[in-house]
């Protein structure tokens, strides 16, 4: 491992595909460049909150199988939030520390993310953040133009997560009053639209009324959708126009492609419908495999489901409080990843 | 045709003028937004103009639909010549078939020897409608009509950073290595997308460009001088 000066975490393994992301490079769209950002924004925010951050401060963006870090710094204090894997701290003082909550470790351990069971992503915050210089405002990685984060790409073993603290803060730990609820079988809302006149009655009732799977052609551009195909009224080409992030296009095959954080700023296929932003973090945690059904909603609804789960995300934040010392091991955290993991069974 | 508001969700708003690939469309696609760069409507975060709409990406928990539609209403309403400054831009092109792997197969299509080709591609003047596909790809039109042909049948895996390729209409310059099924006519050694610029695209949407014929040793030497950081592309202000 290369010889650092000043505190980083040393990416021991970097994990499936593990990048950087702050809320999003804005503002450079009009030239071509995705927007990227987490797939989860309330899972970023979490960790955030967590570790005493501001909430749009670049974290790790995990996707199913976690990285191992170890400390290189006098201490660091970090959140996993966006899924229930949990911390596992390795060597002498093992234990699993649970999702949801702050943990300050010291110089020389080592923490590994348990594989996600519950989401396809996680978020793990350091307090202070990352001592990276932002690409054109932000740090978010967007891996297809290999720009942002830490050299443009996802985390490599070797590479050195160099952080703004020496040092964690003197403060209690925190932890969330509750589990968020991760909405795993929530009916995705959409508006439809903007391009549902290029498509048939039938192909809109379709969309609506049928069970979808994300295939395992998903990334974080987007997902391809395995289900009924979608028919268009005319042809599948319109002249090309921009794109919002939860848009759901449909290429000449008919099968649909929900577009994510890493999508293109503008493109040439008819978009039926749109994902709601309350439920793009939900949309961003479902994995290959897993069924979605989409409901319709108004535009003036989507505004006023947005504005509660603010709230309530707010509320949660506020309601942050000091973990109890028995908190410290989190049995049933540390039995599920039992389960899960196989190392034992249910009957042990 | 009446302009149209099209939610895309609740965080944008495509406003649409007709349907085609036309100049007058494209104008009050990019006049909308100055005005909108100008008016700063609340909660606006940044507008993308295509060829024929506008989308107005939001925060809906700045504003809403209804407020938004009738704050863009009054700026179509108002609407005043403004003085968009748009630039006219000379890029360098090398014509040599060594750049340029498609340039006698596009001439063979159009009836046209290789020199034609290159005088009738060099001797326009293009408007950039829009900038997409990969950051800061220009859609650069309109092309001699004798040049217009559908996109390769099997397009590349890669395409070289400084490509200039025509397809249906337009011609671009491929800023970036990436995949493409545009014909490749030329290359430039100039750089399109530099993300350690604040402006990391040289191009902006209703700029001109015209494109400049040079020899493969004018390509060698502006090259290493970008390389350097020595070269600056000609460019003057123009009423677009």
């Amino acid at each position: 491992m290369t010889t650092v000066h000043g505190a980083s975490l040393a990416v021991v393994a970097p994990g499936l595909h593990t990048t950087i992301q702050d809320r999003g490079r804005f503002g450079h769209q009009d030239v071509g460049m995705p927007v990227s950002g987490p797939l989860d924004d309330v899972g970023l925010r979490l960790a955030n909150a967590l570790v005493g951050n501001p909430p749009g401060m670049a974290a790790l963006e995990i996707l199913m199988q976690g990285p191992t870090l170890e400390v290189a710094a006098e201490s660091v204090r970090v959140a996993l939030a966006g899924s229930g894997a949990g911390i596992e701290v390795l060597g002498e003082e093992a234990r699993v520390v649970p999702s949801w909550r702050s943990i300050t470790l010291r110089r020389g351990q080592s923490f590994r993310i348990r594989a996600l069971a519950d989401s396809a992503c996680a978020y793990l915050a350091v307090e202070g953040g990352f001592a990276i210089e932002p690409c054109l405002g932000s740090l978010s990685t967007y891996v297809r133009g290999g720009i942002g984060g830490l050299h443009g790409g996802a985390l490599r073993p070797g590479d050195n997560l160099p952080l703004r603290f020496d040092a964690a803060t003197e403060r209690d730990e925190v932890m969330l009053p509750k589990t968020p609820d991760l909405a795993p079988n929530r009916t995705i809302r959409v508006v439809l639209g903007p391009q549902q006149d290029y498509f048939t009655d039938a192909a809109v009732d379709t969309l609506l009324s049928s069970d979808y799977r994300v295939s395992q052609n998903a990334d974080r551009m987007g997902f391809r959708l395995d289900g009924p195909i979608l028919a268009h009224r005319d042809g599948y080409n319109i002249v090309s126009d921009g794109i919002a992030t939860g848009a759901i296009q449909v290429p000449g095959s008919g099968q649909p492609i929900l577009l994510l954080a890493d999508h293109g700023t503008a493109g040439g296929y008819p978009k039926i419908a749109t994902v709601i932003s309350a439920d793009l973090p939900v949309i961003g945690r479902r994995r290959p495999g897993d069924g979605i059904r989409f409901a319709a909603v108004t535009v003036a609804e989507a505004e006023a489901i947005r504005q509660q789960e603010e709230a309530a995300l707010q509320t949660l934040i506020r309601r942050l409080r000091p973990v109890s010392e028995d908190a410290g091991i989190d049995l049933a955290a540390l039995y599920s990843q039992n389960l899960i993991s196989g190392v034992v069974s249910g009957a042990e | 045709m009446a302009v149209r508001f099209l939610p895309s969700g609740d965080t944008a708003l495509l406003v649409e003028f007709g349907a085609a690939i036309d100049r007058a469309l494209n104008d009050r696609v990019l006049q909308l937004r100055a005005a909108i760069r100008d008016a700063k409507p609340a909660g606006v975060i940044e507008t993308v103009p295509t060829f024929r709409s506008l989308l107005v990406h939001y925060d809906p928990l700045q504003t809403t639909a209804a407020d938004l539609t009738r704050a863009i209403e009054a700026l179509l309403d108002h609407r005043q010549e403004r003085t968009r400054t748009a630039k006219l831009w000379r890029v360098p092109v090398c014509y040599d078939l060594r750049h340029a792997p498609d340039l006698a197969e596009v001439a063979e299509r159009s009836g046209l020897d290789i020199d034609a080709v290159v005088s009738l591609h060099s001797g326009t003047r293009y408007h950039i409608y829009m900038i997409g596909f990969v950051p800061g790809f220009p859609y650069m039109g309109d092309l001699p009509e004798r040049l217009a042909l559908p996109r390769r049948t099997d397009p590349r895996v890669r395409v070289p950073a400084g490509s200039v390729a025509i397809a249906t209409t337009m011609t671009a310059i491929y800023p970036i290595e990436s995949p493409g099924g545009w014909h490749l006519i030329g290359a430039t050694p100039i750089r399109l997308f530099d993300t350690r610029r604040d402006s990391p695209a040289l191009f902006s949407p209703g700029d001109a460009v015209l494109f400049d014929p040079i020899t493969d040793d004018a390509f060698e030497e502006i090259q290493a001088a970008t390389e350097a950081g020595t070269y600056r592309v000609p460019c003057e202000e123009t009423s677009p």
